[in-house]
C-alpha cells in the first residue's frame, strides 16, 4: 500500500472516531477523484474507526453521542460511495436489511432512531420508516425491500400490544421465519417478547445491534 | 485552588438557610449562661492554672470553671480565621478557608471488614497502613484520620505508631483523633517537627493536626487537654469535637444539644487561646440523637443531618473553621440506611461549607471499616461535589444552536454541542444503570465493583515513600516513650 493510500485511510478512519461527517464525507470524495475502490475505502478506511469507536463504547471509554456521531459520519461516508460502487456493479457487503418502525399510536423514538443508526454503522441496510405506523405499512415495507428483520419499538403499554398484532399478521401471512421480528422500548421485557413470539428484544442499542446479528446469522 | 489528587468542594452554588441571625445570637447567649452559671468540667491541672490565672471562677474539688462572658468571647477573637493543613507533599495541603470542603476518612474504628476474606475482625497496625494507601490513591479523600485503632501495638504509644503508619503510606495531611496524653502529644509533635524539619517550620506548615473529643455533657478528658495545650504551644492546629446526643449527653431538644456541645467547644477552645493566642484552632462536631427506644449511640437520622448544617452557622459566627462529622451510619453492612444517612448528613454538611467532612469508611457507629463502604461514601462525596457546583445559566450552555439544528423530534446525541458538553455530565462509578437483564445475569451491584476497586488501588497504588531516616528516627521517639 502507498504511503498516500495508507494515510487516507488513517484519515478515514479518523474521521469516523471523531465523528465528524463533513471530514468522513470529503474524504470519501477524494477517494473517488483518487481512483480509490470504494470497497476499499469503506473496509480498509471507515470501518476501521466505527470498530475502534465500538470497542471504546464496549469498555466504557467512549460515550453514546461519540458513537452515535460515529455512526452518523459512517453513513454519510457510505452515501457518498454509493454511486460510485453502483457505478462499477459492485455492492457492499451488507449484514441484513432492516425495517424499523415505531408501532401505530406511539410517536416515540429516540431509541428506535439509535437502533437505526447503530445498525447502518454495523452494516445493515435500514429503512426507518419513523413512527405511528400500522401493521400493513410495515409489513408492505419488508416485503418490498426484501427484509431479513423488522424492528419495532413501543414506549407505551397502551400501544405495545401492536407489535403482537403485527406478528400475528406476519405469521398469518406465512412470513415467518423468513422474516425475523425484535421488538423494543422501554416497557419491553424479555418476558414480553416471549409471549408475543417476538425472535427477541433488546433494552439497548448496541444489545440491538448484537441481536440483529445472531438474527440474521453472522455472529 | 486545585490540587494534586484531591478534589474538594469550593465556591459552592447553593445555599442553605438553617438558622437566623437571631437563632445563633439566641444560642451563644445560652452557651455563655451555660458556661458562666453551669460552668465546664476541666480535669486537668494545667487547664485550672491557665483559668484561674485568667480570672475564672475555679472549683479544684470539682474540677469545674465558670468563666465570665467576656473573657471567653475576648479569648475567642483571637483565633485565627483561615490557615492551612499541610500534607508531606505541598501540592496537598489544605487551605481551610472557608470555601473548601475538604473530606477525610473516618476514624478510630475497632474492627475491620478484612478486603480479601471479607470477614470481620479486629483492627490492627497494617489496616491503618492499607487504608492510609487506599485513602492516598483516592482523590475524594482529601486528609487521613486514623482510621482504625492498631490494636496490636503498646497501649502506651499506640496513637504514635498509627500516626507513623498514616505517613508511611501516604502523602496527605494527617489528623489523629487518637493521641490524649502528655507523653504521646510531646512525641507526636517531635514527629511532627521533624518532617516538617524544624519548630519554625512545623508552624507555618502543619503536617499533623489533633482532634480531642469532648466528654459531654459540659466535661472534658483531662489528657486531651493536656494533649492539646501541648499542640497550640507547636502551633498544631486542634479541635475540640462534641458528640452530644440529644437524650442521653443533652437535652432532648436539638437546641439544647446544640448549646451544650457549643459550650463544651468554645470553654475549650478559649482555654487554647488564653494559653496560647492565635494558636490554630477548629470547631469539631458530630452530634447526634440517640435511639429513644434504647439509647443506643449510631449516628445518622435527620437530627444529624440538621445538626451538621446547623454546626457551621455557630463556626462561622465564631470565624473558626469547622470539622463536621458526617458519613454516619448505624447501618451493619452497605445497603440503604447506609446509603442514606451519608448522602444526608455529607449534603448537610456540604451545602453550608463544613471545612472538613469526617467521614468515610465505616459502619455500625463508626464501628466497623469497610472498603466497600469507604469506595461508596467517596462517590457520595463526588455527586455532593457536582451538587455543589450548581447550574450554569449562559449563552453555550443555552445550547439555542444546537436546539435549532434538532428541531422538535429528534434527538441531541449527534450535535457537536453535546460532544463538547457530555463530559460536564457525572459518570457514576458504581450507580446501576445497566439493562435489567445484564443485572439478571451478573447479580452483582455497587458494592462489589466498590470492593474490587480498593483492592485494585491496594495492590497497585505505591505513594511516594517517606524518607527511611525519617522513619527511623519515628522509630526511636516512639521507643523512648514505651521505655519511659
Amino acid at each position: 500500500m502507498s504511503d498516500e493510500l495508507e494515510k487516507l485511510f488513517k484519515e478515514m478512519a479518523q474521521s469516523i472516531i471523531d465523528g465528524d461527517s463533513d471530514i468522513s464525507v470529503e474524504l470519501a470524495k477524494k477517494s473517488i477523484e483518487m481512483g480509490v475502490p470504494p470497497l476499499d475505502a469503506i473496509t480498509k478506511g471507515f470501518v476501521v474507526g466505527v470498530n475502534y469507536i465500538g470497542d471504546q463504547f464496549g469498555a466504557g471509554e467512549a460515550f453514546l453521542p461519540e458513537l452515535v456521531m460515529a455512526g452518523e459520519a459512517m453513513k454519510a461516508a457510505v452515501a457518498t460511495l454509493e454511486p460510485e460502487l453502483i457505478k462499477l456493479g459492485e455492492a457492499r457487503e451488507i449484514m441484513g436489511r432492516v425495517v424499523l418502525a415505531t408501532v401505530e399510536g406511539d410517536i416515540h423514538e429516540i431509541g428506535k432512531t439509535l437502533v437505526g443508526t447503530m445498525l447502518s454503522a454495523s452494516g445493515f441496510e435500514v429503512v426507518d420508516l419513523g413512527v405511528d405506523q400500522p401493521a400493513d405499512k410495515i409489513i408492505g415495507k419488508a416485503l418490498e425491500i426484501n427484509a431479513d428483520l423488522i424492528g419495532m419499538s413501543a414506549l407505551l403499554t397502551t400501544t405495545m400490544v401492536r407489535q403482537r398484532e403485527v406478528i400475528e399478521e406476519l405469521d398469518k401471512e406465512g412470513l415467518r421465519p423468513r422474516i425475523k421480528v425484535m421488538v423494543g422500548g422501554a416497557p419491553i421485557t424479555r418476558d414480553w417478547a416471549t409471549k408475543i413470539k417476538a425472535d427477541g428484544t433488546s433494552e439497548d442499542a448496541v444489545g440491538a445491534v448484537q441481536l440483529a446479528k445472531q438474527l440474521v446469522g453472522k455472529e | 485552588m486545585s490540587h494534586k489528587n484531591i478534589k474538594t468542594i469550593s465556591n459552592p452554588k447553593l445555599k442553605l438557610e438553617i438558622l437566623t441571625k437571631e437563632d445563633v445570637q439566641k444560642i451563644h447567649d445560652a452557651t455563655l449562661q451555660i458556661i458562666e452559671n453551669v460552668g465546664v468540667r476541666f480535669p486537668s491541672k494545667r487547664a485550672l492554672e491557665i483559668w484561674e490565672a485568667n480570672g475564672a471562677d475555679v472549683d479544684h474539688e470539682k474540677r469545674i470553671v465558670r468563666v465570665k462572658p467576656q473573657v471567653i468571647e475576648e479569648a475567642l477573637k483571637k483565633c485565627p480565621p483561615a490557615y492551612t493543613l499541610a500534607a508531606r507533599d505541598p501540592q496537598q495541603d489544605l487551605p481551610l478557608d472557608g470555601n473548601h470542603v475538604c473530606l477525610g476518612t473516618d476514624g478510630c474504628g475497632v474492627e475491620v471488614i478484612d478486603i480479601e476474606t471479607k470477614e470481620k475482625r479486629t483492627s490492627c497496625l497494617q489496616d491503618v497502613r492499607d487504608i492510609a494507601r487506599v485513602a492516598d490513591a483516592t482523590e475524594e479523600v482529601a486528609f487521613h484520620w486514623v482510621p482504625v485503632s492498631a490494636q496490636d501495638t503498646p497501649a502506651e504509644t499506640r496513637g504514635l505508631h498509627e500516626v507513623k503508619a498514616v505517613w508511611e503510606n501516604s502523602t496527605k495531611h494527617v489528623q489523629t483523633e487518637s493521641i490524649y496524653s502528655v507523653h504521646e502529644a510531646q512525641a507526636a509533635m517531635e514527629m511532627a517537627v521533624i518532617l516538617a524539619g524544624g519548630k519554625a517550620e512545623v508552624r507555618k506548615r502543619p503536617v499533623l493536626s489533633l482532634m480531642q473529643c469532648t466528654a459531654p455533657p459540659l466535661g472534658h478528658d483531662g489528657g486531651s487537654l493536656d494533649a492539646a495545650l501541648i499542640a497550640a504551644e507547636h502551633g498544631i492546629p486542634t479541635g475540640f469535637m462534641t458528640m452530644a446526643s440529644c437524650l442521653t449527653t443533652g437535652p432532648a431538644t436539638m437546641a439544647g444539644t446544640l448549646a451544650v456541645g457549643n459550650a463544651e467547644v468554645i470553654a475549650a477552645t478559649a482555654l487554647l487561646q488564653l494559653a496560647y493566642p492565635g494558636a490554630p484552632v477548629f470547631y469539631a462536631a458530630a452530634q447526634t440523637a440517640s435511639d429513644p427506644r434504647s439509647g443506643a449511640y449510631t449516628g445518622g437520622g435527620p437530627e444529624d443531618f440538621l445538626f451538621g448544617a446547623a454546626t457551621n452557622v455557630l463556626a462561622d459566627f465564631y470565624n473558626i473553621p469547622l470539622s463536621m462529622g458526617s458519613f454516619a451510619t448505624g447501618a451493619k453492612e452497605p445497603n440503604w440506611q447506609a446509603g442514606l444517612e451519608g448522602s444526608l448528613s455529607t449534603f448537610m454538611a456540604s451545602v453550608v461549607m463544613s471545612d472538613m467532612l469526617l467521614g468515610v469508611g465505616f459502619l455500625h457507629g463508626s464501628r466497623i471499616w469497610s472498603y466497600a463502604e469507604m469506595m461508596m461514601d467517596c462517590e457520595i462525596f463526588s455527586i455532593i461535589h457536582k451538587m455543589m457546583q450548581g447550574i450554569v445559566v449562559d449563552e453555550e450552555t443555552l445550547a439555542l444552536d444546537a436546539i435549532a439544528a434538532v428541531g422538535p423530534g429528534g434527538h441531541f446525541l449527534a450535535q457537536k454541542h453535546t460532544r463538547n458538553h457530555m463530559r460536564d455530565l457525572f459518570l457514576p462509578q458504581f450507580l446501576d444503570r445497566r439493562p435489567y437483564t445484564e443485572w439478571e445475569t451478573k447479580k452483582d451491584d455497587a458494592r462489589d465493583w466498590a470492593l474490587n476497586k480498593a483492592r485494585k488501588i491496594l495492590k497497585e497504588h505505591q505513594p511516594d515513600p517517606l524518607d527511611e531516616r525519617i522513619s527511623k528516627e519515628f522509630d526511636k521517639i516512639i521507643k523512648s516513650v514505651e521505655k519511659s
